[in-house]
């Protein structure tokens, strides 16, 4: 952002050499907590996440290039409020927050509520993100994140995080975020509504992926056209949920 | 003491800030007074006369400037100089002396795993960490490594082919 001219701060703080913020844990109750200095590759080697938490595990290794995820940070990636971030649809579709620290003390911002356009955030001019937080599952979570980019490291086409918590067969709460498809990140909110409250069925899974494509906001450039874009969300929103049934049948 | 001041930025005005920096490039501790903004590769080309670190893109895509950040690889056009000191760096000078060739070096000459030869010192690093970390890696995990190293020239086959025979290698040598 500096070297294009996108920002020229006065001053920089490297926040690199605070110690003990580059863990990921996840708490008793389920909730996944993410401290700032965690890096993607951290996550994308977390038997943790691996194991409880497949949308965040499906995601990591998607993010920019093997070298990039040395240095980069889910925390960060989320306060560069890029349209384009991976994590921001990821942490949407979980229901994520922030926690920011500032000299006032510590408060907490939903992912969907902290970013108001493209690299722009609702923190403060002194407030820092520490940590994020993806809250419990309410039941055994699921989900994924597919995304079309015509290189590795490049920016994204269309991304799609899909995140969805059972109890049994039913659907307890879940969620849909779309990267790439608008000036900000993407709460598929209509779509993750239809599929709460029931099992996943075929049919659902199709309602959802056509409600997901029409809250995309695409628009035609040198990735794709608005309409392709669009056709893309709907196939990854369905691959994903399709993946959960055929995973849960063969579990059974 | 290297004082990069003068080298980066002739002009500058009395009142630009500086920093001294102490950074271990390829085992040696070299002590720098730096512009904060200054970008660790141009602390490498420009500072240490270290041009084997490549700049390519400037933008965290091409990786021909990769460098190991205590073991690390990280493009080093996207992070400051200063944000180096107290740390390791190690460049593609560091594989092997002046007059030897380390086993990844050899790979790439054996195998013509370079055309230009532009992307070859970050593809070469970025190689050093996977081998060091996996010294038996599939094509698959050769490919995944690399995924951040573009090469102009498409040459990708043969540089595959030449980690291989660098882990070939490195294993003989035990």
């Amino acid at each position: 952002m500096i070297k294009l001219r996108f920002a020229s701060p006065e001053m920089l703080v490297d926040i690199n050499e605070i110690p003990d913020l580059g863990y990921h844990r996840i708490d008793a109750d389920g909730s996944v907590h993410v401290g700032a200095l965690c890096r993607h590759a951290d996550l994308e080697r977390s038997s943790l996440l691996a194991t409880r938490q497949p949308t965040m595990a499906a995601a990591a290794p998607l993010v920019a290039d093997p070298i990039v995820r040395n240095r980069g940070t889910l925390v960060g990636s989320l306060c560069h409020a890029d349209p384009q971030g991976d994590w921001a649809s990821v942490m949407v579709s979980l229901d994520g927050l922030v926690v920011a620290q500032g000299p006032r003390g510590r408060r907490t911002i939903a992912v969907k509520e902290l970013v108001h356009g493209p690299f722009q955030t609702t923190l403060a001019y002194d407030e820092v993100v520490v940590e994020a937080i993806a809250p419990a599952p309410k039941g055994a979570p699921a989900g994924g994140y597919l995304k079309l980019e015509r290189r590795v490291g490049d920016f994204a086409t269309v991304g799609v995080a899909v995140s969805v918590d059972r109890t049994g067969d039913e659907v307890t709460r879940a969620g849909i975020g779309l990267t790439g498809v608008g000036g900000s990140t993407i709460s598929a909110d209509d779509a993750a509504q239809l599929l709460v409250g029931g099992p996943l069925t075929s049919d659902a899974i199709g309602e959802a992926a056509a409600l997901a494509a029409q809250a995309a906001q695409p628009r035609t450039d040198h990735r794709g056209s608005a309409s392709y874009k669009r056709h893309l969300v709907s196939v990854f929103t369905s691959r994903i949920l399709t993946g959960l049934i055929r995973s849960q049948e063969e579990a059974a | 003491m290297t004082s990069l001041f003068q080298e980066v930025s002739p002009g500058a005005a009395e009142e630009t800030p500086t920093r001294q920096i102490t950074v271990t490039v390829n085992g040696e501790s070299r002590t720098a007074v730096v512009e904060p903004r200054l970008v660790l590769a141009h602390l490498l080309r420009n500072g240490l006369n270290m041009t084997g670190t490549h700049t390519g893109c400037d933008t965290s895509n091409c990786g021909a400037c990769t460098v190991l950040f205590d073991g690390k690889p990280v493009k080093s056009c996207t992070m400051f100089a200063v944000q180096a000191d107290g740390h390791e760096v190690m460049t593609v000078e560091g594989l092997a002396g002046p007059s030897e060739l380390h086993a990844i070096q050899e790979g790439f000459k054996e195998e013509h795993g370079l055309q230009c030869g532009f992307c070859t010192p970050g593809m070469m690093m970025a190689s050093k960490a996977l081998l060091d970390e996996n010294p038996s890696p599939s094509e698959d995990e050769i490919r995944w490594a690399l995924s951040g190293n573009l090469c102009r020239c498409t040459g990708y086959q043969n540089i595959v082919k030449a980690v291989m025979w660098a882990a070939r290698k490195l294993e003989d040598q035990g």
